[in-house]
């Protein structure tokens, strides 16, 4: 291998990395939150790169469909959770945000598809469509055991990411999808060519973090949600609504997941059951953040995918192999750093 | 007892029951196909009821165990010609290392890391199945040897069921005596709390590695099941989706309870079946779209009846004449011999020596620079006001919690920053300011916990059952000792029935199980009434007449004066005073503590407790 070869691989990594990155974010953000690990992350990139190439190919995409059905399932979850104190008013909102909303977006799609949108506007509605899945999913599945342990959240989580396997099959079939990048572009650096899209991909996962660090350290909604992961009780106390703060992590997560997958799909072929890996990756990276650091998350992120690039490289067949493995060692050096007895939760 | 079988008529029933059931008319091979895949499944549920259930360890990689004990067999005798009974125990073998290796990497990590930890490293054993030539890669490797009994070749469907089935009965009696063993009480115990098994000398480490790979080698079973009932092995069902299934079975059966593990297989397995014909006809497709009822079915059982569906199951058959067993040790043995007793030390010499023991958390003193000593046969009193450090004390002296500086001395062995387990062995046992008992135990069980040092029958003898002499001595003990603190009655109800002051003292019956020569009390009398108190104290004056040292955290100043010979009375992690009860009770800065210096009597009354 030469010193070109590992240039491109870094870059491929650094890449790859980006995407990585910007789900163990997402991934911290939702279990400090609702401590939650949220498995079914993985789902939403594949939602999200298989909705944006339907669209790019002038489909309605099948995700609307899922849409609506997990819409109207919120709608029956939230109706049940409160039924002891339904108003007529809060009925409307329900049914607006979880039946109308799904139904406006589906519309919206109707409209735009025939146009031939561009990617921007792809992007953009890939993102509507396929980000409120996650609130949804949310009411259905974790806010009436949000007080349950972390175990058994998580069993639920891989309850939900079976359930999306399926039913990403069910609405997008077994075909694997590919679209085009925001650009073509290819630059010229001496010898390193870098192309547009990959540019794009890291420079919007960048202004993403920068904008959830933004979000989390200046806004009162950021602020709370730290609070919330800091202390549940006591921002409580405080008069933060828990749920609210879960519902907002979950549509940050889902927005997160569906961004990816548009960013991804240009890469490499997305099938209904391709997110899993990819969202494992960003589970690698989080992990070595403690699942708790956003900065050590995003770095050690970076570092997945490099590792990655050079792992397909050398030994192809053992990509996953390695990249899993590589965990091992951080693990070891936590439990080896970890003594004394203690209860868990 | 006569409505209820006797254990030799219960397994003769099990083993007819195996034999015959393929046969009879009007069962079509089908079903006995569908069963032999239920019963293997059901075995590796079977591991997860001790694992997850009991320990509380999540696995999400219990497939890729069921896919080394398969493609051991698969290799051995594919390539070398073995027989496949020769390569059972390379199949269990092959389960067990990786596991142990496995293990030691990631145990001792906490509840989720754990979890998330199984998902990435069978995903990767996953693919290391398809790419490596030994395992034939993705095609995986076929015509495997069927199993042969004498002149019989078992490939008919009918006669592996019956294999299977024999297998399944063998797993879940294997680990239903292991539970009900002293190996098995250490790993429910973790359910407990990690804390309160180590201080009665649990290894708490060594318990969560019994129990993952107990169920490892469970599922490395089921592989060589497979392997030969498949004739043929691949990666696919060894992956993550098939560990996510056997986990599912497990938490709709039940993950506690061993029927719970078969109930869950037969559902899954029936359910698995019937919806791969009818799904994709319906949806007009091929694929998995049982995915989707299963990820339903995971959700929906965690939110409806987290403890799964055995135990509704349980309480519609106790309706039924017989339904209940009897819970084992129901009644003391008579002729058990009494476990031998630890030899006190000579009234007055010293027990326990503190000196300069110091723990900061950051930058907060919790104890600082402490310094006391007990004496053999003498009751010390720790009191102070609330945040004092008391409780923090105590954890320091246990080994629950390492001290950052000082000497801890306890009969000439130094045990400062010693583990847990390592002190309750040196003969120091205690009870817990928030109790700390095992929820899924009876009262006698969570007693026999104490007496566990006391004991030495490994897993393998609890699952053969060849530790009958020593669970009888070790329940006769938790008996006497449950008469001694008067909660005998009480013996055989769940723990978490009795009330919150019959909880503690319960936790000291389980103390004293033990066989301390040191008994720590964390406010043993708080939630007492004045009767019971007196009771308490007359029972803890009669141990020290019987040479137990004994150091208490209590609030209760009646009752801590009239029982202690000495007080130690701490304030903000510092010992202000040291003296016999009358002493200190005049003591000026133990006044000033409680009641606030006279100076500043605007907030006086506070911490008078």
């Amino acid at each position: 291998m030469d010193f070109s070869i590992a240039l491109i691989l870094v870059q491929d990594g650094i890449v790859n990395g980006a995407i990585y990155a910007l789900l163990a974010l997402s991934l911290v953000l939702v279990f400090t939150v609702t401590r939650v690990v949220f498995i079914p992350q993985g789902e939403f990139v594949a939602y999200g790169a298989l909705t944006y190439a339907g669209l790019q190919a002038g489909q309605v995409p099948g995700s609307v469909g899922l849409l609506c059905v997990l819409g109207a399932a919120a709608f029956l979850a939230s109706l049940w959770a409160e039924r002891h104190q339904l108003g007529a008013g809060r009925v409307a909102r329900l049914a607006a945000g979880t039946l109308l909303l799904p139904a406006a977006i589906a519309g919206l799609a109707w409209l735009v598809v025939p146009h031939h949108p561009g990617v921007v506007v792809s992007a953009l509605l890939a993102l509507l469509i396929v980000t409120p899945v996650a609130p949804y999913l949310y009411r259905v599945a974790f806010r009436p055991i949000a007080h349950a342990s972390v175990l058994v959240l998580l069993i639920v989580a891989v309850g939900v990411h079976l359930a999306l396997t399926g039913l990403g099959l069910v609405f997008f079939g077994p075909e694997g999808s590919r679209a085009d990048g925001f650009t073509d572009a290819i630059f010229d650096f001496g010898t390193v060519s870098v192309a547009g899209q990959s540019l794009w991909v890291v420079g919007l996962a960048a202004a993403l973090m920068a904008g959830l660090s933004l979000f989390f350290g200046r806004t009162l909604t950021g602020k709370a949600l730290r609070a919330t992961a800091v202390n549940r009780v006591g921002a409580r106390l405080v008069g933060i609504g828990i749920e609210r703060s879960g519902e907002i992590a979950f549509i940050l997560a889902g927005a997160v997941g569906a961004l990816s997958g548009v960013l991804i799909v240009s890469l490499t072929t997305i099938y209904y059951d391709t997110g899993f890996l990819i969202g494992l990756k960003g589970f690698t990276a989080a992990i070595v953040g403690g699942l708790a650091s956003y900065p050590v998350a995003a770095l050690a992120a970076i570092g997945v995918g490099v590792l990655e690039s050079f792992a397909s490289f050398w030994a192809s067949a053992f990509k996953e192999v390695i990249v899993f493995t590589a965990i091992i060692p951080v693990l070891l050096w936590f439990s080896l750093r970890h003594h004394g007895v203690e209860d868990e939760e | 007892m006569s409505r209820r079988l006797s254990r030799p008529l219960w397994a003769l029933a099990t083993v007819a029951a195996c034999l015959l059931v393929p046969w009879l008319p009007f069962l079509p091979p089908y079903w006995i196909t569908l069963g032999n895949y239920v019963g293997i499944a059901a075995i590796v549920a079977i591991g997860l009821v001790v694992l997850t259930g009991e320990a509380g360890i999540t696995s999400f990689g219990q497939a890729s165990f069921v896919g080394f004990g398969a493609y051991a067999t698969a290799i051995l005798t594919t390539r070398w010609d073995i027989s496949p009974w020769l390569t059972l125990p390379a199949s269990l073998a092959a389960a067990a290392v990786a596991a142990l290796a496995l293990g030691a990497v990631t145990l001792r990590l906490s509840g989720h890391y754990l979890a998330v930890c199984t998902i990435a490293w069978s995903t990767s054993l996953f693919y290391v199945f398809g790419n490596l030539e030994i395992f034939g890669h993705n095609d995986g490797i076929t015509a495997i040897p069927p199993l042969v009994l004498g002149p019989w070749r078992l490939v008919d469907t009918q006669s592996y069921f019956s294999v299977v089935w024999l297998g399944v009965a063998l797993a879940a009696w294997l680990t239903s005596n292991l539970l009900a063993s002293r190996s098995g009480r250490a790993i429910r115990a973790l359910h407990g709390g990690a804390v309160a098994a180590a201080s009665f000398g649990v290894d708490t480490m060594h318990a969560r590695m019994l129990a993952f790979v107990h169920a490892a080698v469970l599922a490395g079973f089921a592989g060589w099941l497979y392997a030969h009932f498949q004739r043929a092995v691949n990666p696919t069902p060894f992956g993550i989706n098939a560990s996510i299934e056997y986990l599912l079975m497990a938490v709709v059966g039940g993950a506690a309870h061993i029927p719970g593990a078969l109930l869950g297989a037969l559902l899954v397995g029936v359910v698995n079946d019937e919806l791969q014909d009818l799904l994709p006809r319906l949806l007009g497709a091929p694929g998995n779209f049982e995915t989707i009822v299963f990820g339903a079915l995971l959700i929906g059982v965690l939110q409806v009846s987290p403890d799964g569906l055995w135990p509704h199951v349980r309480r519609l058959l106790s309706h039924l004449p017989g339904g209940l067993a009897r819970p084992a040790q129901a009644e003391p043995s008579a002729t058990a011999e009494p476990l031998p007793r630890r030899e006190m030390p000579p009234a007055d010499s010293p027990v326990l020596t503190v000196r300069g023991l110091w723990r900061r958390f950051g930058g907060l003193v919790a104890v600082g620079d402490l310094g006391f000593s007990v004496r053999a046969a003498e009751i010390v009193g720790l009191i102070g006001p609330n945040g004092a450090g008391k409780t923090t004390t105590f954890n320091l002296l246990t080994g629950v919690d390492r001290p950052t500086s000082g000497e801890v001395e306890f009969l000439g062995h130094p045990i400062a920053g010693r583990p847990a387990p390592a002190v309750a062995r040196l003969g120091v046992a205690r009870t817990f300011q928030h109790v700390r008992l095992v929820r899924t135990m009876s009262v006698l069980e969570n007693v026999a916990l104490g007496a566990h040092l006391r004991g030495h029958a490994g897993p393998l003898a609890g699952m053969l059952r060849l530790d009958r002499t020593e669970e009888a001595r070790l329940f006769a003990e938790a008996w006497r000792q449950l008469e001694r603190v008067g909660l005998a009655g009480q013996a055989l109800r769940p723990a978490t029935a009795l009330p919150l002051g019959q909880q503690r003292i319960m936790e000291i019956a389980r103390a004293l199980a033990l066989d301390p020569v040191l008994l720590l009390l964390d406010e043993p009398a708080a939630g007492l009434r004045a009767g019971e108190k007196a009771t308490l104290a007359a029972l803890l004056r009669r141990l020290r007449e019987e040479g137990v040292s004994i150091l208490l955290v209590e609030h209760d100043m009646e009752f801590v004066m009239g029982l202690t010979d000495t007080l130690v009375v701490m304030d903000f992690g510092v010992k202000i005073a040291e003296g016999t009860p009358a002493a200190v009770r005049h003591n000026q800065a133990v006044i000033e503590a409680y009641l606030g210096a006279p100076d500043d009597e605007a907030d006086a009354p506070a911490g008078a407790a």
